[in-house]
């Protein structure tokens, strides 16, 4: 990437919020994968070589068999709500006036201990509050989708969000 | 686990100093740093060029060549910070304990001075706080440490059935102390149930009085042999023992990534400690624990063994945090909830205070007591007695 920046903690890139604001995340060489995977619809998990154990989010060594052998797995995007927060004010914008929105924890059906911060939307287009807070509920049914942002200097991201099954 | 060798009561906090608690101080972060360190020094009765240990956080402004130039110490021989925000404290004065405990220095000071009232809210940066882990979290709009401990709470409540009442118990009780501290800064501020549940939501299922305060302010300690305690113009206040605690794939302030999130640092701080320690939990007179937010005082009651995992919401009823008929008072002086936050160091002068006998809400013929770090971020514990 064109704008690496040296550093020894491996980080690629911080590019910048998206166009409307939200921030995006500063890609490190370990996460990129996981990444690029999301632009195609993909949820993928950083896969030990050696021992098969999954871990999230990616990092060099595998802590059960201390391997650097690394590559990662595509997972279903199935799980349940492990828990949830309404945030309000004081916030950075746009989230503040978004604000109350939600941010749940997701525990993958497959893999109950991997587990994603995201949001509740309805669909791939969906605004973080559309969901009344009052409804969600832990151990609710959710699946992956995928909203994609843009930066004014015309790169992607996309960002794995939940809806309802 | 077998305790630490020779550390046991080996050494003493001999001065402590604070300056004032405020929403804005005029001096800088450094001016506040040097005063407050020079005027524990002025507690202890030690003249501040026999300091030859100092100990800090990370996250702190001032450097040791800084404070050395301006408060006229003569050769520092042992220097160390500790990282992790407000995790650091006990183990910032733990570090000087060791060090003079070893024979690697015979004066050591600890301190923290931060302008958090006046100075920006850390999590406004968004440059710094996209790295790993945040990449991994701000995006989605959880930008703030409340909502990150939030994410904890609901968690807790739903697999233990603890309720905003037992939020509010710890928040009440640590209002109580501060009502009796005219130090504090809510000290002429009572607070009573219907307030609490009143106030506004931060991030729900936190309210704005689950939260601490945003303060200016500096504190400090000395720590010396234990031999020279005893020569020195206040009782010695022993460091009994000192822990860390770092769990197996723990990630900071956003811990939902490992097996069991809800037992946090408290725990693997905890089983040290009290290895380290010739009491347990069942000993503890007196307790400052780290409150940055009420229900970290519930993890930590558990994680430090005062009670059984699940059940510190029901042990924070019938007024058994608060001074004088609960069990074990917690935060005799307000805390960071309602006396100041300054990372928590205020926790270990009001330790040290108890164990004087002179807090404001004085503990009667207290002669232990714990003082602990921030849980949810790799942290660390004193047991201090008389």
């Amino acid at each position: 990437m064109s704008n690496a920046a040296a550093f020894s903690g491996g980080y690629v890139a911080n590019r910048g919020p998206s166009e409307e604001g939200y921030l995006m995340p500063a890609v490190d060489e370990e996460g990129s994968f996981f990444w690029e995977g999301t632009l195609l619809g993909e949820l993928r998990i950083q896969v030990c070589n050696s021992c098969g154990k999954l871990r999230h989010p990616p990092r060099p060594m595998c802590p059960s068999c201390r391997s650097t052998d690394r590559g990662w797995k595509q997972v279903a995007g199935a799980g349940t709500i492990w828990s949830f927060v309404v945030p309000h004010p004081p916030l950075l914008e746009p989230y503040s006036s978004l604000a109350p929105y939600n941010v749940i924890v997701v525990a993958l059906d497959e893999h109950p201990t991997i587990r994603f911060v995201g949001n509740l939307v309805s669909g791939p287009e969906g605004e973080l509050n559309e969901i009344d807070p009052a409804t969600i509920r832990i151990g609710e049914p959710v699946e992956v989708v995928f909203k994609r942002f843009h930066r004014a200097d015309g790169s992607e991201e996309a960002l794995p969000f939940w809806v309802r099954t | 686990m077998s305790p630490a060798v020779g550390f046991q009561d080996a050494t003493a906090i001999a001065g402590i100093a604070q300056t004032a608690f405020s929403k804005h101080l005029e001096p800088t972060e450094a001016e506040l740093a040097c005063t407050v360190i020079v005027d524990a020094c002025s507690d202890a009765g030690i003249d501040p060029s026999e300091i030859d240990a100092l100990c800090s956080y990370t996250m702190e402004a001032t450097e040791e060549v800084d404070i050395v130039r301006n408060i006229g110490c003569g050769e520092i021989t042992f220097f160390s910070q500790i990282g992790y925000g407000g995790g650091a404290g006990c183990g910032v004065v733990g570090h000087a304990a060791l060090a003079v405990a070893s024979g690697q220095a015979e004066v050591a000071v600890a301190w923290r001075s931060r302008k958090r009232g006046s100075g920006p809210r850390p999590w406004t940066s968004t440059s710094v706080q996209l790295r790993v882990p945040g990449a991994w979290t701000r995006p989605f709009g959880m930008l703030r440490p409340v909502d990150e401990i939030a994410m904890l709470t609901r968690r807790y409540m739903h697999e233990y059935g603890a309720t905003r009442d037992h939020l509010a118990n710890v928040a009440m009780a640590v209002r109580k102390h501060a009502n009796m501290n005219p130090a504090a800064i809510m000290y002429d501020k009572p607070m009573s149930r219907d307030d609490y549940m009143a106030s506004r939501w931060v991030s729900e299922p936190l309210c704005l009085f689950d939260n601490c305060l945003e303060t200016d302010g500096a504190l400090a300690c000395v720590i010396v042999s234990a031999e020279r305690a005893r020569d020195l113009r206040h009782p010695p206040v022993y460091v009994h023992a000192f822990a860390q605690g770092l769990p197996p794939e723990h990630q900071t302030m956003v811990n939902f990534f490992n097996e069991d999130p809800l037992t946090g640092p408290a725990w693997a701080c905890a089983r040290r400690l009290w290895a380290n320690a010739a009491f347990g939990p069942e000993d503890v007179n007196v307790a400052q624990i780290y409150d940055a937010f009420s229900p970290l005082i519930l993890l930590s009651l558990e994680g430090y063994g005062f009670c059984k995992r699940g059940e510190a919401g029901p042990m924070t009823e019938n007024g058994n945090l608060e001074w004088e008929k609960g069990s074990l008072p917690v935060n005799t002086a307000g805390g960071g909830l309602s006396e100041a936050y300054v990372h928590g160091f205020n926790l270990i002068n009001e330790g040290v205070r108890q164990m004087r006998g002179t807090s404001t809400a004085q503990v009667d013929g207290a002669e232990t007591c714990l003082v602990t770090s921030g849980e949810g971020v790799p942290t660390s514990a004193l047991l201090l007695r008389r």
